[in-house]
Formats: C-alpha cells, structure tokens, sequence
C-alpha cells in the first residue's frame, strides 16, 4: 500500500536513491499553449540539481510534472528507473516544497509536520514523536507548538522543510524555496538548503530564477529556456564554457561577441570582428570553413588593460563605472556592442577611467571560449 | 499635508460624510428604538407617543393570542424553515465555489442564470412560484414552495460571498495535502473546510437570516401556514394596539441572539484552537 521506499535502506543496497530521468517531457495545455517541448534530462541519484530560467520557461511546470501535480501531455518520468506518470506524490516517492511554503494555517507547527502521517493512520503518539524527532533535525523544537502566522519567513521555510522530509522522499522538489526571503536570510538558507540534502543523501530538485543560487548549492545547473533545456552541466562548466549566447548572456560574467573566420589552422582561427577588430580564437580540431561567423564569450573578469588596436582586444568609450567592492564595473560602448570589464579594486584606482573617455581591454586567447550552439 | 491630523483643521468632506453618518444611524435606530420603547407601554398605550405607563402587558398578549395572531405557530414554521434554508445555503454553494475556481464549459452562462435569480423582483417571483404549484395542482406550503422560493434568494448570495472566501484561498494547501499523500475527502475534511470555516459560518447566518427575514418572495408561497414575517405583516392589517410593537422586539431579539450564537461559536473555535495548542505545550 505504502509505496515510498526508506532511503536510508535503498543506500544499504548499494545505490543512492533518487535517479530521476525525464524522456521527452512535453506539456501542452487546452489553449495550445506549450509550456514545457521535449525535455530530456538525466539527474543522478543524490544530487543537487537546479532548474534555472526565466519567468516562464517550463521550469515551474517540469517540477511539478515530475511532483505529480500536473500531468505530462507527452513524455516518461522515470524515478530509480520506473515510469511514475499518473502515480500520485507519495507513491512517486517524491515530496515538494511550495513556493509560499503553503503551511497549513490552523495547525500548529507539530500538526503541519505530522499531517502526512496523520492521513496515512498513524496514531497521535507516535506521529507526533516522528514529528518532534524532526521537527529537532531543522531545530525547530522550541517553536513547535507555534500556529505557522507566529512564525518568521525562515522558520516557515524550515517547517516546510521538516513537512516534506517527514515523507522519506527519494526526491525533494522545492518550487523557488528561497524567493519569499530577505537577501540576508536567502544566503544563509541556502546553505542551510545545501546541508541538508548532503545529510540526507537523498535527491534535490530546485527551482529558481537566480543565477547566482543556482551555481551556490547545484551539482547540476539546468538552464532553460521557451520550455526546453539549453545547457545542463555543472555550475562551473556552465558558469564558464556556456555552450550558447543564450547560456553566457543569462548568467552573466561574460561578453558575448562573434567573428567572421578569415582563417583556419591548426586548431586556432581568427576572426574579424565589428569595426575591424581581430580575434584568436582557440576551435576544436575540425578547421572552420572561411567566412563563417563565429560567437564565442569572453569572462569580464578575466580582461586587463590592452593597447587600442592589439589583437583580442575591445576599445569603446566608457559609459558606466560601478564601484562594487572587490571589483569596478566598467561598460564600453564599442562597436561590438556593450563590452564589459570586472577590474580588480586596487588596479582600477591605480588607473582610474574617466567616464566619456577611450578604453580598451584585451584578454588572453584562453579565456576566450567559442558558443557552439545557437 | 493639510488633511493629516497635526495641521489641527479637518477638511469639509470629513463634516459632509459625519452628516452623513449621522442621518444614517438616525434613520436606522431611530424608528427601531420608538418601537422597542413603545413596546413596553402600559395597557393603555397608544400606537404612538406620549407613551402611558410601562408594562409588559403587550408582550403577554402575545402568548396569549388574544387578538393577535397565531405568532407560536408562524416561529415554530420560520425557525426550522431558516434551519434547512440555512444547511442547504451552505452545502451546495461550498460545493459550487469548489467547482467554480476552475472554467468549465457554460461555466459563465450557469453563474449568469444563478444570479439573475438576485436581480429578478422577489415579489413577482413568489408569485410565479404559487401559480406554477396551483397549475401542477400542489398545495403550496412553507416547507415545499416556500423553501424552494427562499433558496432562490440565498443560493445567489451564499453563492457570491463563497466566490470572496475561495478568491484568497489558495490553491496550494490542497497541493499541499495532496502531496502529502491526503485523499481527496480527507484534504476536504483536515485542510480545505476548517481553513475557510470562519466564512463558513458567515454563509450559514446569512443563509439563516435572509431566510427568516424574508418576505416578498414567500408572501406568495407560503401557502395558508404563515411564517413570521408574513404573520406579522397580516398583524399590521388588522391588530391595532403595541403588541404589534412587542413583536417587533422579540424577532430583534431572536436576530441578535443568532447572530451572537455564530459570533460565539467562531470566538470558540478560535479559543479551542488556541487552548489545544496550550495544552500540547504543556
């Protein structure tokens, strides 16, 4: 009857628990809308993966497809190897986190933890032990008798948290966990977040729009976009080699610019930028046909000072200079666009730029990274 | 700036709408307050002031049924009657405001046809429905036409006030349940009925005094069995001394007495909540 499966004892048996693999995941609603086109992703068991996008780009929808909550119009879901679309929740042996918490208002915080023993039968005494047993685990013993209005933002987090873990999931799916809190509360949740699923060793999904918490706590970064997956890879290999424009221009920290190939050798190509400006280019082995242009992103924070005119290099007039504490943010209007250079505090005040005036930064050809995809 | 208190002059409108208010309140309680006072004049007083003398002697005319009318047995038909309008009230637009947060096909035209029934003239309607039960050749009574022509009344509105308590609900506390693995009747029962039972409560005494004040739609209805209103009205043709006033205080009355069994039964849900939450913390 009961068809979750104690983690704790499917890490006995060898594997973690948790493989989650979506195969062609499409969500189609009546009005012909297509909030989620063909999703492939393969998430190991144990892992920390993110789904990261923009406001409506399918990540809410594949969440609570893979929650139950929403039916798939095509596709499989498949959890530790067995198809779950149309099980509900608990069989799936999945729990989710709300994006509101969605607490219950007339229990007390003991009450919420306990409700899903208390719907499958289990009697007052004991549920409530296993409530308290966890309620402790996310040190919330001295606020269990609360109603979930007395409590603070985070501590509602925290109660949502024990609520769902309570379940034994395999897989705990958080539904933007951390937008409802203040910036402060936000990193120290995430990281709060972050422990949790290593002590628990069981599978996180989370949802959110923000880059910067999704390379924090993910193994697996998914970036999405229009209802498909436009890169899916660890936040350092997204953060750093993006495979598109898409990718480096929404996580930031890179310059997008492209190049027609003039020439093509040995593994090296360079390029003609806007304006006249020449660019090295290190491309895989496969030589690049002449005429082809080519995108490829550049770190701001991996450019110094260069000479106008020297091979990668971008010259432009400064627009903006931010003072951001470790680092000034300079923009340049150049004809390849907005150019942006992350200078280093100390250096930037022994060379100050005045706003209005030439700049010109460069970089070395390997911190340049080509964009393979569209 | 000038209309924040620390500028020590009021604005004009503050005085228009005090006016206002004021010939509110008298227009309300003053004609209601003259009744109560007259209802306790002497066996020699009048249907207007100077009152003479203070008794309860119209209020024991009222029992005994003297000249009045047959006031027992007009309560003893509007309390039930107020009773099941009441449950029915509840029961079926809770379960038309669950259905109503989602579209469906004729969802629109259904909510349309629902509450023309608030705009349609009560007293034509009544009416309508005595005729319709003379022609299937039914006897009209208060328990058949006349409850058929109060739900008419109050579905609408129940149905209207449910539609403001579902509109701040959220849908994800059933979510919620159900990820918590809550079937469907026991997310009803745990989550959905006790978070919206204070509006509950409010559909439940609106259904219970809509039906017990009601008067155009059942004028016509009720059939030869009077219910209170429809009694005292009738009184008003023919009984001409202040037990008529009498009446009028003790139906108040019987209102602000359910009205305060309602107020009291949420203050005691809450003081229940609140004392379980102590006890358990003992």
């Amino acid at each position: 009857m009961d068809a979750t499966v104690d983690p704790a004892a499917v890490a006995r048996a060898g594997a973690a628990p948790g493989a989650v693999e979506l195969a062609g995941l499409v969500k189609r609603y009546p009005n012909g809308t297509l909030a989620v086109d063909g999703v492939n992703l393969r998430i190991p068991p144990g892992s920390y993966c993110c789904l990261l996008g923009p406001s409506g780009c399918g990540k809410t929808t594949t969440l609570r497809m893979i929650a139950g909550h929403e039916e798939p119009s095509e596709g499989e879901i498949l959890i530790d190897g067995a198809n779950v679309v149309g099980q509900p929740p608990r069989a799936r042996g999945t729990a989710m986190m709300f994006q509101s918490y969605a607490l219950f208002p007339h229990l007390s915080v003991r009450d919420n933890v306990a409700f899903s023993l208390r719907v499958r039968g289990v009697g007052r005494a004991e549920r409530l032990r296993e409530a308290d047993r966890v309620i402790e685990q996310v040190q919330l013993t001295a606020l269990a008798t609360r109603l979930p209005g007395q409590l603070s933002g985070g501590q509602q987090q925290r109660v949502a948290l024990a609520r769902a873990i309570i379940t034994r999931p395999r897989v705990l799916l958080l539904d933007e966990p951390l937008s409802a809190l203040d910036e402060f509360l936000r990193l120290q949740m995430r990281a709060e977040l972050k422990a949790m699923q290593q002590q628990l060793g069981i599978t996180f999904i989370h949802v959110t729009h923000t880059q910067l918490e999704a390379v924090a706590v993910a193994d697996q970064v998914v970036v999405m976009a229009d209802g498909g997956i436009r890169q899916a890879a660890t936040a350092r290999a997204i953060y750093t080699q993006p495979d598109s424009a898409y990718v480096a221009r929404f996580m930031g920290g890179q310059n997008v610019l492209s190049g027609v190939v003039e020439t093509s050798e040995g593994g090296i190509a360079t390029l003609r930028g806007p304006g006249g400006a020449g660019y090295v280019l290190r491309i895989g082995t496969q030589a690049m046909p002449v005429g082809r242009t080519v995108a490829f992103a550049v770190r701001r924070d991996r450019v110094r000072p260069a000479t106008d005119g020297a091979p990668n290099s971008i010259t432009g007039q400064v627009r903006a200079v931010e003072y951001q504490g470790t680092f000034v943010k300079v923009t340049l209007v150049a004809p390849a666009g907005d150019f942006v250079a992350y200078v280093d505090e100390g250096a930037y005040f022994r060379a100050p730029v005045a706003l209005g005036s030439t700049a010109s930064f460069g970089w070395d050809m390997d911190e340049a990274h080509q964009l393979t995809t569209e | 700036m000038a209309i924040t208190s620390t500028s020590g002059r009021r604005p004009w409108t503050f005085y228009a709408l005090a006016a206002f208010f004021g010939a509110y309140v008298l227009f309300l309680y003053g004609p209601m307050l003259c009744i109560y006072v007259l209802s306790f004049s002497g066996p020699q007083g009048g249907l207007s002031f100077p009152m003479r003398g203070f008794s309860l002697h119209w209020f024991r005319q009222l029992i005994d049924q003297g000249d009045t009318g047959d006031l027992v047995g007009a309560i003893s038909r509007s309390l039930p009657l107020a009773l099941v309008v009441m449950v029915i009230t509840v029961v079926v637009c809770f379960a038309a405001g669950m259905a109503f947060r989602t579209r469906f096909p004729g969802s629109g035209v259904l909510f349309a046809l629902v509450v023309a029934s608030l705009v349609a003239p009560g007293y034509v309607l009544g009416i309508g429905i005595g005729l319709m039960f003379q022609l299937l050749g039914w006897e009209p009574t208060w328990y058949t036409s006349a409850l058929g022509a109060q739900l008419s009344w109050t579905l609408p509105f129940g149905l209207l006030i449910m539609f403001a308590i579902f509109g701040r609900f959220s849908r994800s506390y059933e979510e919620a349940a159900r990820d918590l693995g809550a079937r469907p009747l026991q997310s009803l029962r745990l989550v959905v009925v006790p978070i919206l039972l204070p509006g509950i409560i409010a559909v439940a005494l609106f259904g219970f005094t809509l039906s017990y004040d009601e008067f155009a739609r059942t004028l016509q209805s009720v059939g030869s069995n009077n219910t209170l209103p429809i009694e005292i009205w009738s009184m008003t043709q023919n009984v001409t001394s202040p037990s008529i006033y009498a009446l009028g205080t003790v139906t108040t009355a019987v209102s602000f007495v359910v009205i305060g069994v309602a107020l009291g039964a949420i203050a005691l849900i809450q003081r229940r909540r609140a004392a379980g939450i102590a006890m358990r913390r003992a």
